[in-house]
């Protein structure tokens, strides 16, 4: 009796305490960000509904015109509606973003977890190739591998995930070493367990809080990755709209027509800075020595 | 007395650091056989520990190596045999219990989860009937609000509490051997006696092995039938729980037990072994414990002593040259 009394009074003490979402959104950073998250998510979703033109409408008349009624945000050098390319564009920036980060979140993770758990030559191994991934600079390879294989919506994903699996490589296997000695890990092999059962269920959901932070952190990285590629003309072969692209050929009007190069320009920053605060408060929130 | 479990002779174990060959065991050999509790007692630094690791194969590989010897359990060599017989028999047949309760369990799981994994891994259960088989295993274990604890996460849980789960999930597949690497270490004393009556239950209910891995001279006569004293990677007696705390031989044994405080008898300066542990490496001729004998003479210096049978116990003293017989 006294026991349940007890285990009754406890739970409600540990139901005052901020669960992790309470504790995330009373970061204000957190909540913008997840807004602005939320946001672009909608509109590359539904950019259909929101764009009042199709993205390569041309309308030669209307062409170099700043922001008014018909065009909020004006209109390029073909006439096509720069609101209507950037809405269209969200949708290239987060594909790119997401399934790049994906590929390599995927490919880092296993190759991290390979090193950190077996050590030895097998470490040597992938950390020699990690490193020297890693030592790359990012746009450089990126380049390199687009302008091997040719402009695509494929190769450019793949020239992003290239150039930053390495991060998640380094950070997995550095939690995997500081898991491999710990005895609730010792203790799953003493029960019998297999090293791909042990690696899978046991050490990577312990490394999943730096993991998701890193992805957080490395989307608008990929983002501002693509749209670099596509500032050079190494994107997505036009007339796809990408932020990167628009503000290419912006570039040439920015004196007559600035607004071509500085709304796509804008929504970038914007997206990247919601994306990074975002990774910023869930680090904090996750991080146990930032606790209390 | 009945067949054995477990019959290990003469392992040896070294540690390569550098170019440095560092004995942690030499030629132990004991048996232990069903229902048998042995007690494995000694400093820090006297291989115990590594002694169980190498039953589980989990000796890390480098810097750790088994350089000879045998472990035969039942017709099997564990030291011959490959990874996947050794997974089958690790949690199944031979299962192990740390010191550590606090962080030997997976924070990210509850202990439902993590309980009923060894059934689903050794036994193929289905996932209902493994949370089943786990709740009534922590009821076996005496956790209070069993239901509730399998809903739990180890962190909302005590120290005695998280050692009860981890009895319970070494047993779980009802194993041949129980290793306890100083089970009760961590914990305090009231909850160490309770944990130690839990281990002795269970055992005695699944006639389980237990090899007790311990400093503590008061839990070996509690809980051990038979005990091995190690020093530097030795066995230098081996006895029967009685005789060995009624009779102790090795100049070595007497000394530890004159070192446990006691209640009755008076005020008086507790005794201790003069100086420390030999560096590991540091090879010295003759007995391992010549450089902290009392009764030290020459010959032990220079030759180390085999075991002599004396009476219920073996040890390995050249005190008792003549008085037994050389085994």
């Amino acid at each position: 009796m006294e026991d349940i009394i007890k285990e009754d009074i406890l739970e409600e003490v540990e139901s005052c305490e901020p669960n992790f979402w309470q504790r995330l959104f009373s970061n204000k950073m957190a909540v913008f960000g997840a807004i602005v998250i939320l946001i672009l998510f909608i509109i590359a979703i539904f950019a259909p509904l929101i764009a009042p033109y199709s993205f390569d409408a041309i309308d030669l008349p209307q062409m170099l015109k700043g922001p008014n009624t018909e065009n909020i945000l004006g209109t390029d050098e073909f006439g096509r509606d720069i609101f209507s390319r950037i809405v269209y564009g969200s949708r290239i920036s987060l594909k790119v973003g997401f399934i790049a980060v994906g590929i390599s979140l995927v490919i880092g993770t296993i190759l991290g977890a390979l090193a950190g758990y077996y050590g030895g030559i097998t470490d040597y191994i992938i950390s020699g190739i990690t490193d020297i991934a890693y030592s790359f600079p990012v746009s450089l390879l990126a380049i390199a591998f687009v302008a091997a294989l040719g402009r695509s919506l494929t190769n450019l994903i793949f020239a992003v995930a290239l150039v930053s699996w390495s991060g998640y490589a380094r950070l997995v296997r550095g939690q995997f070493i500081s898991l491999r000695n710990r005895e609730f890990i010792e203790a799953t092999k003493i029960l019998g367990m297999s090293d791909v059962r042990i690696i899978f269920k046991h050490m990577l959901p312990n490394s999943m809080a730096p993991i998701i932070v890193l992805t957080t952190l490395e989307i608008p990285k990929a983002i501002i990755v693509e749209s670099s590629l596509s500032f050079l003309g190494l994107g997505v072969p036009p007339p796809a709209p990408s932020w990167g692209s628009i503000m290419s050929s912006g570039r040439a009007y920015i004196m007559e027509a600035p607004w071509i190069a500085i709304f796509p320009g804008l929504m970038m920053a914007l997206a990247v800075l919601g994306f990074n605060l975002f990774g910023d408060a869930l680090r904090d929130t996750l991080d146990p020595r930032l606790k209390d | 007395m009945d067949e054995f479990v477990l019959e290990v002779r003469d392992l040896s174990i070294c540690f390569y650091s550098g170019r440095k060959e560092i004995p942690a065991v030499e030629n132990l050999s004991f048996n232990i056989s069903k229902g048998e509790t042995l007690g494995i007692v000694g400093e820090s630094g006297s291989g115990k520990t590594v002694t169980s690791l190498s039953i589980m194969q989990l000796i890390p590989n480098p810097p750790g190596k088994i350089t000879g010897g045998e472990m035969i359990f039942g017709s099997l060599d564990l030291l011959k045999a490959d990874d996947d017989i050794i997974r089958q028999i690790r949690g199944n047949n031979i299962s192990m219990i740390f010191q550590e309760p606090m962080t030997s369990l997976n924070p990210v799981y509850t202990i439902g989860e993590q309980l009923s994994e060894v059934f689903s891994t050794h036994q193929k259960l289905s996932k209902k009937e493994s949370m089943k088989r786990s709740l009534e295993m922590l009821k076996q274990v005496k956790i209070p609000l069993a239901e509730k604890r399998m809903k739990q996460y180890p962190h909302e849980l005590s120290g005695g509490m998280r050692q009860r789960v981890m009895i319970a999930m070494a047993l779980a597949c009802m194993p041949e051997i129980l290793i306890a690497d100083e089970p009760t270490t961590a914990l305090d004393v009231t909850i160490q006696s309770q944990i130690l009556h839990l281990i002795r239950e269970m055992k005695e209910k699944m006639n389980t092995a237990v090899i007790l891995i311990t400093h503590n001279m008061g839990v070996v006569a509690e809980m051990a039938d038979n005990v091995m004293v190690m020093y530097c990677g030795r066995a230098l007696e081996y006895a029967d729980v009685r005789t060995l705390f009624k009779e102790p031989k090795h100049p070595y044994t007497i000394g530890l037990l004159n070192s446990i405080p006691r209640i009755k008898g008076g005020r008086r300066k507790l005794y201790a072994i003069k100086g420390s542990v030999p560096v590991p490496g540091e090879v010295t001729a003759g007995c391992r414990f010549n450089s902290r004998c009392e009764d030290v003479f020459e010959k032990c210096r220079i030759e180390e002593p085999p075991f002599f049978e004396v009476g219920a116990s073996k040890v390995r003293c050249w005190k008792y040259e003549g008085k037994g017989v050389t085994v």
